[in-house]
């Protein structure tokens, strides 16, 4: 059996598991040092192989498609000086957190490429539509009447909460974001969990706010619940 | 510089200053990364024009279509480009690790494409710009007979077996089903294969560098 899995090493440098024995693979791989080595030593092996495939270029398109990609990314959306949109200015620096938070919360690479991957494709999704609403020259800046930071409301409702000083949130915790239609807690909506994180903490509500509407957080059980059971920590005032 | 209204959150266009810019050509690869990892644009740039067009031979030779391996390329970078503090350059050199990403990309996006079944193995693309007279161009040429050089060495069925996976997408069980031979039986032809072939290439490098240094 342990003969059997360091063999998969050989596999798994040519992307050749299937989907279950590359996990147990990976799972073996973060605490077989020989296996590490070995991978290494084969990912030589199939780089070459990765080189000699070469074949035809791609289209110059294609490098300003990525870099494009990447310039839309949080940390860097180019917003040229313009004193009169200074109030825009303190959410995008914090939006900078995120990518590099994101990047770090991913792991080490070689036990768990798939994740990064699909992780990447996630955080993307999530991020873009945070940036969406953090640039939007129509949004407006809603400041909290409990806890530190703001809450960002873009004419279609999309909603992004910036706080700051948040601890992680406590074991077997989370905290849950509520939209509050005209402030009565009875009838809050979930609109998503986050852990926390040292730092800046940036969400982006599920759901959309409306006038009158009020943002809240609560810490919940892990998973979160259907009606907040706590007293909110953090609230915006009325949008 | 004036930004009227309109412009303020316009994104750069494709001629803007930044596409022209190369201030990186004289950093390793690895150290391309850590400034990525910084949110360095052109550092991702240099990366790319260094190990795009191998990262575009590979996805293509394994999804046989442009579009889905620029998707694949594209995607690989958008995850060097968020995960590069979590590069490691002591288990990997950077061409590696992006190659990697791609690969594993590639392959995904191909084990979703039925219709690639059909012919696998056809025969190589030839490899365009052949005569180009490049250096990048010779290397690639010269690197792609020396890796062919020592894959028809490979017993033919370790040879299969590896081509069909690396550049055909073909899973393990997938093989033993198509070949016709138990999953055990494959398992260890890949790695017999893929050892010797270390070996051989190990054998037939002097240099050890990924890729010369070009002058810009």
């Amino acid at each position: 059996m342990e003969a059997g899995i360091h063999q998969l090493t050989a596999g798994y440098a040519l992307d050749a598991l299937d989907p279950e024995e590359r996990r147990e693979y990976e799972a073996h791989l973060s605490t077989c040092a020989h296996c590490q080595d070995e991978l290494a030593s084969f990912w030589k092996t199939t780089e070459a192989l990765a080189v000699a495939a070469s074949g035809p270029e791609p289209s110059s398109e294609l490098r300003e498609r990525i870099l494009e990609e990447v310039r839309a990314e949080p940390p860097q959306v180019v917003v040229p000086f313009e004193p009169r949109r200074r109030r825009a200015v303190p959410v995008l620096a914090a939006a900078a957190a995120i990518a590099a938070v994101v990047a770090l919360g991913v792991g080490v690479w070689a036990s768990d490429l798939s994740s990064q991957l699909d992780e990447t494709r996630v955080a993307l999704d999530r991020e873009r539509a945070t940036a969406r609403v953090l640039v939007d020259p129509g949004a407006r800046s809603v400041s909290l009447q409990a806890g530190e930071g703001r809450l960002v409301v873009n004419q279609q409702g999309e909603a992004v909460l910036v706080l700051h000083g948040i601890d992680p949130a406590p074991t077997g915790k989370t905290y849950e974001m509520w939209i509050v239609p005209d402030g009565d807690i009875t009838s809050a909506n979930r609109a998503g969990l986050f852990s926390g994180r040292v730092g800046s903490e940036i969400e982006r509500l599920d759901g959309t706010v409306g006038v009158g509407d009020v943002v809240a957080v609560t810490i919940e059980t892990a998973g979160g619940v259907d009606a907040p059971t706590t007293a909110p920590i953090i609230a915006s005032d009325p949008v | 510089m004036e930004a009227s209204a309109s412009t303020v959150l316009a994104l750069p266009g494709p001629h803007d200053r930044f596409a022209m810019r190369k201030q990186h050509t004289h950093l390793s690869d690895e150290a391309l990364v850590a400034l990525v990892a910084r949110g360095d644009e052109p550092a991702l740039a240099e990366l790319y024009d260094r190990v795009g067009r191998v990262a575009f031979g590979l996805a293509f030779r394994v999804l046989r279509d442009e579009r889905h391996a620029e998707d694949a390329v594209q995607e690989a970078f958008l995850a060097v480009w968020r995960t590069a503090a979590s590069f490691r350059a002591e288990r990997a050199k950077a061409s590696t690790w992006i190659l990697t990403l791609v690969h594993r990309r590639a392959v995904d996006l191909v084990r979703r494409e039925e219709r690639r079944r059909a012919e696998p193995l056809a025969d190589e693309p030839a490899l365009e710009g052949a005569t180009e007279a490049t250096e990048e161009a010779a290397w690639l040429r010269f690197e792609r007979e020396r890796v062919q050089s020592a894959l028809k060495q490979l017993p033919d069925v370790q040879r299969e077996a590896i081509e069909l996976a690396y550049y055909g997408g073909f899973s393990q069980s997938e093989l033993a089903e198509r070949l016709g031979v138990p999953l055990g039986t494959i398992k260890s032809r890949m790695f017999a294969g893929l050892a010797r072939l270390r070996e051989l290439l190990d054998d037939s490098a002097e240099e050890r560098s990924w890729k010369p240094e070009f002058t810009n």
